[in-house]
């Protein structure tokens, strides 16, 4: 287990090495800059400005001088709000990754029931109702469903608030949370729930379901005992690459609901060719995917004793 | 049945009678290729212009004049959300072109050479399909500007992944079935082996695996836009109108027209696409890896 986790820690760290490197390459070799961008200013104004964030040196000095940066928590300077990246970005994150813990969450403890509780019931009322909630899934993507979702719940029943994120635990708070995280979850809960019981139903086919029963086992523990454990596997490997989209779609839900988070961040600086924010935003990213996929590993060994870390 | 059966059938047309019984898939190709065909017509037939402003008619609710009413600058809603349609099926239809290209090409060069080469080749599939394609596309996007040639190019580029892998697969079993090795006992060339013996049998796969794209890269063209990322104005798409009707959200008045109109021709499109590609999948009973 420990030599699992160096080994996983090392890799990880070296894809992270790698994604920096190939982000700077693109960036450094796409034609234009970001000071050249609107207006047009006088050359020594440009090239003072070029100094003060390194663009005058070569291609090696740069790099070193970005990955030394990294090495030692120095994020580099916002070319568009003069400002250090790690001011920027790390107020930032928690709510980000707040939206996408609680996304998450929801995703798993909607989708997971709805799905047993279809394969228990195929082909009645309850299975109907997971099908149904998955075709919405299909068909209403994130973009489309948050500002939906906006209309009916905050701004014609004025149930829940249209905008923004927490700023203490009081409930009025508290309730804007909810629009968001349905919204990232929507999809999700889609896909889960049909795994769930495609899973459920292909393991309550099995032999050793057959023996629970006939030994006189009630419906209850053969489902949740014995059925339940094999029949999340699928799910579980669905939750490496939901992680991946929850991240991508936050951005989206972010910006329908007003988040203050990272995602903002990432778009802005994206679109404003802010090379330092959209790095960091990325390196922040891509290692959240890393340790989720490593926690998912190491959840499937706690599921099934059968796959070994190594 | 038994007059019937004394007629050879293809597997082709044995797939297409399947396709035809299933009404779910029948009823959403009929839909689909509705929404598709009206995406010209409509701008073409309509007496307002997808680019004209009337600042005066801003955010008019659906009326005789304007039948999905009008949006922040005073265009034509329905005219723009049929407009947009075009774009949102052309990005589909051309980026799964691209994939098709590049992943038919890819997968079968790499089935057919088989050993070293293929395994290489497939490690690299693997590489790609573990990073998180948005987060490329995002940035290639934001790098290279927005126009719409580039958007079905990096769209199509970041797709044809699985595609590659489904012919990759097929052709590598191909190889070994004893009907090509009839043929290939019997002096058949290997480019007419493929053409007559392999294609065929592939053709089915592809099929159904790009019929699932064409939604997938809407889908994905449509989160872009709605971003500022992809199709930007005068030119619009679904994703940039819903990215609109997104921004027009105020606690005053509820501009529903704006997000309900180009959103559900979205969703009937998302939902036909795959009703399509589902029918055809179980039509052509393809096992999907």
């Amino acid at each position: 287990m420990a030599l699992f986790l160096i080994k996983r820690l090392v890799g990880g760290i070296l894809t992270l090495y790698v994604i920096a490197t190939l982000c700077f390459l693109i960036i450094y070799f796409t034609p234009g800059s970001p000071l050249t961008g609107e207006r047009n200013m006088p050359p020594e104004v440009l090239r003072n400005l070029e100094r003060a964030y390194n663009l005058d040196k070569p291609l090696h000095v740069q790099y070193l001088l970005r990955m030394k940066g990294y090495l030692t928590g120095d994020f580099g300077l916002s070319i568009r709000y003069q400002k250090p990246v790690a001011e920027l970005i790390f107020p930032a994150f928690p709510k980000s990754l707040e939206l996408g813990c609680i996304a998450f969450f929801f995703a798993m403890v909607v989708g997971v029931p709805l799905g047993i509780l279809a394969a228990a019931r195929q082909n009645r009322i309850p299975d109907y109702i997971s099908s149904s909630v998955a075709l919405f899934g299909i068909c209403l993507p994130n973009f489309l469903l948050g500002p939906l979702l906006a209309m009916v719940f905050a701004l014609w029943l004025h149930w829940l608030p249209v905008a923004g994120w927490p700023e203490d635990f009081s409930l009025e708070e508290l309730l804007k949370v909810i629009l968001p995280a349905i919204t990232l979850a929507g999809v999700h809960i889609a896909y889960i729930s049909r795994l769930t019981r495609a899973g459920m139903l292909d393991v309550l086919h099995k032999d050793f379901i057959r023996t629970a029963r006939s030994k006189g086992l009630d419906e209850r523990s053969v489902f949740l005992k014995h059925a339940l454990k094999n029949g999340v596997t699928p799910v579980l490997s669905y939750a490496g690459p939901m992680a991946a989209y929850i991240i991508t779609g936050s951005v989206v839900v972010e910006k329908v609901f007003n988040v203050p988070g990272l995602g903002q961040h990432f778009v802005d600086s994206a679109l404003a060719r802010d090379q330092a924010v959209f790095m960091g935003a990325i390196l922040i990213y891509s290692s959240l995917v890393i340790v989720f996929n490593l926690l998912v590993d190491i959840g499937y060994s706690l599921l099934d004793p059968r796959v070994r870390l190594a | 049945m038994s007059d019937a059966a004394v007629e050879g059938r293809s597997p082709g047309q044995l797939a297409l009678r399947r396709f035809r019984k299933n009404r779910r898939a029948m009823l959403s190709f009929w839909l689909v290729l509705a929404v598709g065909c009206s995406t010209p017509l409509v701008p073409l037939i309509s007496p307002h212009d997808y680019r004209t402003q009337t600042l005066e008619q801003s955010k008019q609710s659906p009326s005789e004049k304007y039948w999905m009413g009008t949006d922040t600058n005073g265009r034509d809603l329905m005219v723009r959300s049929f407009y947009g349609g075009q774009i949102s099926f052309a990005v589909g239809l051309l980026a799964t072109a691209v994939s098709l290209f590049i992943g038919v090409g890819y997968g079968a060069v790499s089935g057919f050479l088989g050993g070293k080469v293929d395994g290489l080749m497939m490690r690299f599939v693997d590489v790609l399909y573990g990073l998180p394609n948005m987060f490329l596309v995002i940035i290639i996007m934001s790098l290279l500007g927005r126009s719409f040639l580039i958007v079905f190019m990096v769209l199509g580029c970041f797709s044809w992944m699985t595609m590659s892998r489904i012919v990759r697969g097929q052709v590598l079993s191909l190889k070994e079935k004893e009907f090509v090795e009839a043929a290939r006992g019997l002096g058949v060339t290997t480019p007419a082996i493929i053409a007559r013996h392999m294609l065929p049998n592939i053709v089915g796969p592809v099929i159904v695996y790009a019929t699932l794209t064409v939604p997938s890269v809407m889908l994905q063209e449509a989160f872009l836009s709605f971003l500022g990322l992809g199709i930007s104005e005068p030119q619009t798409s679904w994703g940039l109108l819903i990215s609109d009707g997104a921004g027009a959200l105020n606690p005053i008045r509820i501009y529903w027209w704006l997000v309900v109109f180009p959103g559900s021709l979205l969703a009937i499109t998302l939902f036909c696409l795959n009703a399509v590609g589902d029918g055809l999948r179980d039509a052509f009973d393809v096992q999907q890896r």
